[in-house]
């Protein structure tokens, strides 16, 4: 977010519950104009109500949202500005592509020939020049989506909401889809948050990602720092994959301890913390380097090769680093080969200090 | 369009924050309107008759005392005993008819599935006096086959049973058929794989998937039976139950009161059964899953050919009666001199209101099906997408479910006891087509809410938000998408308040004024006048408007869905 300019949308301690459920606990949060902002989460953490409420379509119990400075909190829906698409598109099945679009566009402003060039501009924006006539049901799950996008744009609003635009669709699609998203929104500059679940799409075309968890932001902040510095456990767990284990800081320079049989790593984020303090540890597995043994620096370790996954570009090895301890790590499968890391093998692993994440635990 | 303003933000007209509010309060106002319908219509003449129950002849307080009249006068016990066996009796018979009947639509390969389902519905088009005519025709003094009985008249507990079975026949059947045809195929993949026989698969997977249907059905047919008004009064003789006592004690007696009395003792089976219907379609509707895999039978000659025998055997009982009903009404002098005439259709001879009735019919219904359809359907809409579910969305949607568990007899004179009131100033409307067209919109709310309920729930539950985000009034939402998907179901309620409006006799008997009597009214009176052959000719009238009405929905659907429809296909 630019530091100087005004947030487009400001959202203050929104809360709102459904009978005792809190499906949102004072959630705050800015969105700068022309920004990408994306709320990942698990299902059922709040994403779509927090979207609702922006849209107005279920209004907060509590708190305050601004729009470009005006305090849209008590408004309706239609005196809001803002196109959205849902998770189903609810695109109207009875009406032709081209009514869909242009369904918004009516009132003195809009006179017929008006209209008919917006939608003309607007579907071949998303291009579907070709099936304006067809109804919903003739068109695949993509191109439904896109005349869902087509006719939240039509207006022109200032804020575009996407809740899970892509969840109906199949791999490919939604990998080409998001891209296609994020080109049109940088193109047109509109101001827009997509809900979804799914990590990839949220760190892949995003300018800042919203991690949420029971209602609550977990962290705010851009896919790098959110994927390379959780600022708790529940993030460095939910975003990417990782080995989790507890250890114990055993000297202040950001030495850990785990486990009965005394193995050491070092991690840099645990320096300062007072020695004996119990932390969580999260290692992802593209971090873990392997080497032959004996042929590793330092700061390395012996491990065992438990279970090998082939992924395509690369394969997933599961290691065992003493008794109880588990890693994974990821490496080309030529790599893998040559170091002749099968089932059964012994390597030696290590871990630069400054990818190892490390929470103090509660208690 | 919103304007941009210089800095890139964007302003709304405060025009369009008016216009929003406004919409808001017009959804409401459609509530209101529903509220006050169904509170003039349903809850204040119920409030009446109960009322009226704890009161004496003069309007002072009696207490207990008419209800402690009913247990002490043995005839008025022994009509809700009647009552009550009479209807168990049916429900014994026609229930596992109407279990074999759906049966063999459902589940088997049977041949002419279509027109046996055809067959199983045309009791419903028919009043319920028809099939009691038909029985006269038969079994009656001068009857054919009069003999079949060996000695035991058909006025009375047989000829009840034997005319109830026929209108009941069609409701439980319906029933069964859905309850049936909405099974999971993958069970029965199951127990196949299992190795369980036809005889334990039966017993162990279709038994049990039908018992809810089952008891919708047997609490369906038994309700019907005891509020059943029409088919006692015609065939049963002086042989007294529940629904004719209350005729009796008002329009014979004029003892309203102890109507009332009765009024609520015919209230008791008719809520009890909708307590364990809603019950039954609870559990139903828990058991079955959205990925149910649809059962698809496979030929079998053993089961097929006997429950097409059955199939028959039940279609011709069930044409036959009308078939008799129609005949007997184009009989010159039944059973002495068979040839034909129209002389029975010149109604005028017979009753003073002559083919008027039937106008009067037509018009009734005509407006209660326009009138209803749009109440309704706007209600059930704005119940489940207009607006924002409050404290007088919650009531509306109970109330409209309770018309179903008040017979039409005990309606009609809570209706008259209410309009009649010497202090209401609605009383003017007592006797005119407004209040027919009234009682009946309220009489058969509760199906026509249901299906309009189901119908809207299919669509996308992000319609209306869909619309406010694109700042289209949710009832233009409704009129553009909601209105033209639905149409069908649409049709569908138009129907079925036009058909029962035209058949009722129950509600209206207590309502019509000189200028007002329906054509069924016209078939209770003309029989009560021995002109059995008059009866039944304005019976046969009756079902001729319903069977037109039904084929004119049939025609035109297929138009409606090219209108309407076109965007269903692929
Ligand atoms: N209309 C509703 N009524 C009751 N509970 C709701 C409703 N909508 C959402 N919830 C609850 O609020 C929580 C958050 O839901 P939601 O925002 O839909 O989650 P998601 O992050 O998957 O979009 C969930 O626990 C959900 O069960
Ligand atoms: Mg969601």
């Amino acid at each position: 977010m630019a530091s100087g300019a005004a947030p487009y949308l400001v959202v203050e301690e929104v809360s709102k519950a459904f009978g005792t459920v809190m499906a949102l606990d004072g959630v705050s949060l800015t969105v700068a104009a022309g920004e990408f902002v994306s709320f990942l989460g698990p299902s059922g953490c709040g994403k779509t109500t927090l979207l609702r409420a922006i849209a107005g379509l279920d209004p907060a119990n509590s708190g305050r949202i601004l729009q470009a400075g005006r305090d849209i909190t008590a408004l309706a829906p239609a005196a809001r500005d803002f196109g959205i698409v849902f998770q189903s598109y609810a695109l109207f099945p009875n009406l032709t592509v081209a009514e869909n679009i242009a369904y918004g566009l009516r009132g003195p402003a809009w006179p017929k020939p008006r209209r008919a060039s917006r939608v003309a501009e607007l579907v071949e924006l998303v291009g579907l020049t070709e099936h304006v006539r067809k109804f919903p049901a003739q068109l695949s799950g993509g191109q439904q989506q896109r005349v869902a996008l087509a006719r939240a744009l039509a207006n022109e609003p200032g804020l575009l909401l996407l809740d899970e635009p892509l969840s109906a669709l199949d791999a490919i699609v939604r990998l080409h889809l998001r891209q296609e998203i994020r080109t049109l929104q940088q193109r047109l500059g509109v101001t827009t948050i997509m809900v979804t679940h799914d990590q990839e799409e949220a760190l892949g075309v995003s300018d800042r990602v919203v991690v949420m968890n029971h209602g609550r932001i977990a962290q705010i902040g851009r896919p790098e720092d959110i994927y390379r510095r959780p600022a708790n456990p529940f993030v460095a767990g939910f975003v990417g994959r990782s080995a989790t284990f507890i250890a114990w800081v055993e000297a202040a320079e950001g030495l850990l301890q785990a486990g009965q049989d005394g193995w050491r790593i070092a991690a840099d984020a645990a320096r300062g913390m007072p020695r004996g303090t119990r932390v969580e540890v999260f290692i992802r597995p593209e971090d873990v380097r392997l080497t032959r043994p004996g042929e590793g620096g330092a700061g390395s370790f012996p491990v065992t090769v438990r279970h090998w996954e082939f992924l395509g570009p690369v394969c997933r090895l599961t290691l065992a680093a003493g008794p109880q301890r588990q890693l994974e790590a990821d490496l080309p499968p030529d790599a893998a080969h040559a170091l002749g890391a099968m089932p059964g093998a012994a390597l030696a692993a290590e871990v630069p200090p400054e990818r190892v994440l490390v929470f103090a635990a509660d208690a | 369009m919103p304007e941009t303003r210089p800095d890139g933000t964007v302003a709304l007209p405060a025009a369009a924050q008016q216009r929003v509010a406004g919409d808001a309060l017009l959804l409401r106002g459609g509530l209101w309107i529903t509220a006050s319908v169904l509170a003039i219509g349903l809850v204040l003449p119920l409030a009446t008759l109960f009322v009226r129950a704890f009161e004496d002849r003069d309007g002072g307080f009696a207490g207990l005392e008419n209800f402690g009249r009913y247990v002490t006068t043995p005839t008025l016990l022994a009509a809700a005993g009647n009552s009550l066996w009479i209807a168990a009796a049916t429900t014994a018979i026609v229930v596992p008819v109407a279990f074999f009947y759906a049966y063999a639509l459902t589940r088997s390969c049977m041949p002419m599935q279509a027109l046996f389902r055809t067959v199983m519905l045309i009791p419903v088009l028919a009043p319920s006096l028809l099939p009691a005519l038909a029985l006269v025709y038969l079994f009656g003094n001068q009857g054919m086959l009069k003999g079949l009985l060996l000695g035991h008249s058909v006025y009375g507990p047989i000829g009840i049973v034997m005319a109830q079975c026929f209108y009941c026949f069609p409701h439980a059947a319906i029933i069964m058929a859905v309850a049936l045809a909405t099974t999971d195929a993958r069970f029965y993949e199951a127990a196949e794989a299992l190795r369980a026989g036809r005889g334990r698969i039966f017993a162990t997977v279709t038994l049990p998937g039908a018992r809810y249907g089952l008891v919708s059905a047997a609490v369906v047919v038994f309700t019907l039976v005891v509020t059943d008004f029409g088919i006692p009064k015609v065939i049963g003789g002086q042989f007294p139950v529940l629904a004719t006592d209350v005729y009796k004690q008002v329009v014979g007696l004029q003892d309203f009161n102890m109507g009332a009395v009765v009024g609520l003792v015919l209230l008791l089976p008719a809520i009890g059964a909708y307590l364990l219907d809603r019950w039954a379609q609870g559990k139903r509707a828990a058991t079955l899953s959205g990925r149910a895999v649809p059962y698809a039978p496979r030929p079998r000659r053993q089961r097929d050919l006997p429950l097409l025998v059955f199939c028959l055997g039940v279609a011709s009982v069930l044409a036959g009666l009308l078939g008799v009903a129609a005949w007997g009404s184009v009989i010159r002098f039944w059973p002495y001199n068979l040839s034909l005439t129209l002389d029975n259709y010149d109604f005028a001879r017979f009753d003073a209101a002559g083919w008027d009735s039937l106008l009067v019919s037509v018009r009734m219904a005509g407006l209660a099906a326009i009138l209803g359809t749009v109440l309704i359907f706007c209600t059930a809409w704005l119940l489940e997408r207009g607006t924002r579910p409050g404290r007088l969305g919650s009531i509306l949607r109970f109330a409209a479910t309770l018309p179903l568990a008040v017979p039409g007899l005990v309606l009609g004179l809570a209706f008259i006891l209410f309009f009649n009131h010497p202090a209401n100033p609605l009383g003017v409307l007592y006797g005119t087509l407004a209040i027919l067209v009234l009682n009946s919109v309220v009489h058969f709310y509760t199906v026509a809410h249901l299906t309009a309920v189901t119908a809207i729930r299919q669509l996308d539950p992000e319609f209306e938000a869909a619309s406010a985000s694109l700042k289209v009034p949710a009832w233009l939402t409704c009129w553009r998408v909601t209105v033209p998907m639905c149409l069908p179901a649409i049709l569908d309620i138009a129907v079925y308040l036009f058909v029962n409006t035209m058949t009722t006799v129950s509600a209206v008997i207590f309502l019509y004024g000189p200028d007002t009597k329906p054509a069924s009214v016209a078939v209770v009176h003309m029989d009560e006048a021995g002109q059995a052959s008059a009866a039944a000719a304005m019976a046969v009238a009756i079902l001729g408007v319903t069977l037109s009405a039904k084929l004119l929905q049939l025609g035109t659907a297929r138009l409606v869905e090219r209108a309407t429809q076109r965007w269903r296909r692929r």
